[in-house]
């Protein structure tokens, strides 16, 4: 009887630590965001971590209506859903940098223009210039691939090279990044960008933040010592009432050696020690 | 003469190369579908899952994919036959031919099935999630989130209503090919309408009606824009473990696989693959269908005369 | 009439009386049975569920329609005229103007405490400060600015854009007809003629053993989902035809169409030939005897008499091809120029629905748009199909009566 009883207790207090941790957001992050949990469970039996994409914008979405614990982004949270979540909880929610992405700008094989500066993206990718001679290479048509606008990539690389302008009507919008260097490799005037860890069949330029700065060429060398200019953070969003017990253990051991061994399997870049 | 059968033979020609054009077109598609997608299969790839990377074709499995499609189709035909047999016997048995309500009933019916699939998605969206889970939500469990979102049963919802055509119009051809001799000897005996059609009508069209649900599950298989929004995920770890949950969807996952690939030559195997299943799977179905109905087609044609 | 019946005639099996009624209890059983009240109710019932298809595509155009209302009605504003205000100029606001300027109700404000609300102002400041330019007190959601061209900064002269995610989010939906309209006619002139041709081949010229192979194939053909479809078209058929014809860029509105062409070509076959099937024989019974040769009689007397239900096949064929989704999403390319050419990448409506419903913020105008977009969508559908079932039944009652 005594033994029954005992059981039961134990079984009990089990069940009261099994804790469930809910991941929601960015499909530019479910991959890695599936293997930290499965590396995290093999390790911490106790915790269920359960993640699942649909977007960056779902996940703020969902972490305004408390339907998931951490909310993964690919890109940083905007003032006005900054400000509907200090509406309801009245505190602005945690941000933590997960690791680092960069950004590469891919063009065909056999284009012969090997660095490009952020004015000259930028007058591509906004139409203002329509032909590789004007940027010193072949006399062709460029050929605009891009992402989805709802994508964090697309927002990034707008943000950040094309100075918020729009980019031009002509941009083939692809569905994901496997469709832009598809497209990009079989069109000898293309021209697109997405992950560095991506690049096959195409060619990636190196890119230079002047006119006259040094062009530098996506590596992870390069991205992890801040040289490369195009290059992101990406992002968990915790709201600050949930951010202690398990679900603040998981993201503390996202950030720790162990989980940062992780992004680069991924193909992604680990924060630098100071960052962490 | 002579021109007279020139000309004969142009336009044959020209018709049966359109006919020629149209059966290569679909040999070729299917073959080349078949022949890549074959390699892929093998049994860790059916009863696979996506643990261990749904991108690499050595380890990646559909049987999540597999479990969330059949799932959502078992729920969508408990949905939909019991309306669209209702309403095909309404249709057979009792309205009269040409009133005006019969005839804005068959309107409805043809207009349905003329729905755009992605307003099904924006219907199941603002209907199915938004207003009948949030009001759920809102009753009983105080605002609290548990069927205002995408889930599998929303998802089924919305295929229900995408497929009553096809099952109204498929229980509605079995009806008729009851013959009116088993109606009127039932009625004869003493047995009341309802009973006739309970106990005489409906056991002798069951061959159609499940060839109506057959279809209908094969439509609902394949199509992908109504769950976008309402319930299929883009990638899951764990299977779904009830209705409110997300699922993982077949044809959704070759959209996935064909558009987020990080490299398209690597997965290209897992897409085949999972191409081959899908269609499969609603080739089969199809098939059981049309062979059942061409069975009903022949006993109605010995019916009437 | 209405008294309780004994149990065992109400229950005769199958309808088998028991054997005990005489011939006129069982007349009077029948009269009685069918005035139970139970059965009555349950008639009732059955027309009611019997009314459910219409109760749906009312319900569909309700609830779609009831999402992108406040955009038809002009009522959704994202003009931003607000100034940016200091936590100290905010604090001295009176309580209804601060609410307004942060977006909650006065009573929601009562209910914050000093340091959310500075939180809350410093961002409404953040959030004025990242737009400064004239067009941002354009509102982008009326009428006039989704259908009419404008002239935006830093564009050179007014063009029709589609950017809803821009700085100043751009909601012109001509790109997306364009686009549409432009993926569609694609379709229809590729499976137009290959359908018409082959039903009229499989109708009238055909042997019975070529028909008993056409039929199936075009059945199996329309049982390929659309995803299918669409991921072929993605993966080979823009491939190859990029090869055959030379252009540049690979996904457009050449490859997007013709996959769109195999989606709709059972459509028309199947209506097609249903109409020229149901042509009487007598028709062409006496055009042979009169001496025609079996094209003749095909061209010149099935046809013609045909003529309303091949054109209902194509209206039909339309509203498929505009619905479609999952094909155009994968194989046009979405991007959303304004451009006549069929080598140029299109956008059509549904494909901006399906890629974009996902990220946006339910309840803005983002969402009420793209509702909008579905609503329009729907209506077109909608004619199409009414217009095209009436030519048919039309087409079939004349036929039957002669």
């Amino acid at each position: 009887m005594k033994l029954f009883v005992t059981t039961i207790l134990i079984a009990a207090a089990v069940a009261a630590q099994a804790q469930n941790v809910t991941v929601k957001g960015s499909d530019t992050m479910v991959i890695l965001g599936q293997k930290w949990a499965e590396t995290y469970m093999k390790e911490h039996s106790g915790t269920t971590v359960q993640v699942t994409g649909g977007g960056s914008g779902t996940g703020i979405a969902a972490l305004l209506n408390g339907s998931t614990d951490i909310c993964n982004a690919s890109r940083p949270m905007k003032p006005s859903e900054t400000a509907d979540f200090v509406k309801k909880f009245k505190v602005r929610p945690h941000e933590y940098k997960m690791c680092l992405d960069g950004l590469s700008v891919y063009v065909s094989k056999d284009n012969s223009i090997e660095k490009l500066s952020f004015s000259q993206l930028e007058a591509i990718f906004t139409g203002k210039i329509t032909n590789w001679k004007a940027v010193g290479g072949p006399d062709l048509a460029i050929s605009l691939y891009g992402r989805e606008n709802s994508s964090g990539t697309y927002e990034f690389f707008k943000e950040h090279v094309l100075n918020k302008k729009d980019f031009a009507a002509s941009t083939k919008t692809m569905p994901g990044t496997a469709a832009v260097i598809q497209g990009v490799a079989q069109d000898k005037g293309g021209i697109g960008y997405g992950g560095i860890a991506y690049a096959e069949g195409v060619k990636a330029i190196k890119v230079s933040k002047t006119d006259d700065g040094e062009a530098i060429e996506p590596k992870e060398a390069t991205v992890l010592n801040g040289t490369y200019p195009i290059s992101r953070y990406l992002f968990c969003f915790v709201s600050p009432v949930k951010d202690n017990g398990a679900v603040a253990a998981y993201i503390g051991w996202c950030l720790s050696d162990e989980g940062q061994a992780v992004v680069k399997n991924v193909g992604y870049f680990p924060l630098p020690k100071n960052m962490r | 003469m002579k021109i007279r059968d020139w000309r004969s033979v142009a336009f044959t020609g020209a018709t049966g190369l359109a006919t020629f054009c149209i059966v290569a077109m679909v040999v070729v598609i299917l073959g080349n579908i078949v022949w890549d997608g074959a390699a892929q299969m093998s049994l860790r790839f059916i009863f696979g899952g996506t643990s261990e990377g749904m991108f690499d074709a050595q380890k990646a499995g559909v049987f999540p994919m597999i479990f969330g499609t059949v799932a959502l189709v078992v729920l969508m035909t408990i949905g939909v036959v019991p309306v669209g047999v209702i309403t095909a016997v309404y249709l057979t048995e009792y309205a009269r031919h040409e009133s005006l309500i019969t005839r804005v009933i068959r309107g409805a019916i043809n207009n349905l099935a003329g729905v755009p699939s992605i307003v099904f998605g924006l219907f199941g969206l603002g209907f199915f999630v938004q207003f009948v889970g949030g009001g759920i939500d809102k009753v009983f469990f105080g605002g609290q989130l548990h069927y205002a979102k995408p889930a599998l049963i929303w998802a089924a919802a919305t295929m229900a209503v995408l497929t009553l055509p096809v099952v109204i119009v498929a229980t509605e051809e079995a009806l008729r090919a009851v013959p009116h001799g088993f109606r009127e000897g039932s009625l004869a005996l003493g047995a009341t309408k309802l009973e006739t059609i309970w106990k005489v009508v409906l056991p002798q069209a069951l061959p159609g009606i499940l060839t109506g649900a057959i279809l209908a599950v094969g439509r609902g298989a394949g199509e992908v824009a109504p769950i976008m929004f309402t319930g299929a995920a883009y990638y899951l770890a764990h299977l779904p473990k009830g209705p409110t949950d997300q699922f993982m969807h077949l044809g959704y996952h070759v959209f996935v696989l064909s558009t987020q690939s990080p490299d398209i030559e690597r997965t290209k195997p897992i897409l085949y693959g999972t191409v081959l299943v899908l269609l499969l799977l609603t080739f089969l179905l199809n098939l059981t269908a049309v062979l059942v109905r061409a069975g009903i087609r022949a006993k109605l044609r010995a019916a009437n005369g | 009439m209405t008294e309780k019946q004994p149990v065992e005639t109400r229950r005769g099996d199958a309808g088998v009386a028991p054997a005990s009624l005489s011939r006129t209890d069982l007349g009077a059983a029948i009269i009685r049975k069918r005035s139970r009240p139970g059965e009555w109710l349950a008639e009732r019932g059955i027309f009611a569920v019997s009314l459910s298809s219409i109760v749906m595509i009312f319900l569909i155009f309700a609830f779609v329609g009831r999402e992108a209302l406040p955009v038809i009605l002009g009522q959704t504003s994202n003009a931003r005229t607000q100034k940016p205000l200091t936590p100290d100029e905010a604090t001295k606001l009176p309580a209804d103007k601060l609410a307004k300027y942060i977006g909650v109700s006065v009573s929601e404000l009562k209910g914050y405490d000093a340091e959310t609300l500075k939180t809350l102002v410093e961002l409404k400041a953040e959030e004025l400060a990242q737009v400064s330019n004239t067009d941002s007190r354009i509102n982008t959601t009326s009428w006039q600015k989704m259908f009419q061209p404008h002239r935006w900064l830093g564009y050179d002269k007014p063009e029709y854009i589609w950017q809803p995610t821009s700085e100043i989010p751009k909601y012109n939906c001509i790109p997306l007809f364009i686009g549409s309209l432009k993926a569609t006619l694609v379709a229809l002139l590729f499976s137009v003629p290959l359908g018409v041709a082959a039903a009229i081949y499989v109708s009238q010229l055909a042997s019975p053993k070529v028909r008993e192979i056409v039929k199936p194939t075009i059945e199996l053909l329309s049982g390929i989902p659309s995803v299918v479809l669409g991921f072929f078209a993605l993966i080979v058929l823009a491939t190859i035809l990029q090869t055959i014809f030379h252009y540049s860029s690979r996904l457009n509105a050449l490859v997007g169409g013709i996959a769109l062409g195999l989606a709709v070509i059972p459509v028309i076959f199947t209506i097609a030939e249903d109409a020229l099937t149901s042509v009487p024989k007598s028709y062409s019974q006496a055009a042979l005897a009169l001496g025609a040769a079996p094209w003749q009689v095909a061209w010149q007397v099935v046809l013609p008499a045909a003529l309303p239900g091949v054109f209902a096949a194509c209206i039909l064929g339309f509203g498929r091809a505009m619905g479609e989704t999952m094909i155009v999403l994968m194989a046009s390319g979405n991007a959303s120029i304004v451009s006549a050419s069929i080598l140029d990448s299109c956008r059509t409506i549904t494909a901006t629905i399906a890629a974009e419903l996902a990220e946006v913020v339910f309840g803005g105008a983002h969402y009420r748009i793209l509702f909008l977009l579905g609503t329009l969508l729907f209506a077109v559908t909608f004619v199409t199909n009414l217009v095209g079932e009436m030519i048919v039944h039309r087409l079939k009652a004349r036929l039957e009566g002669a």
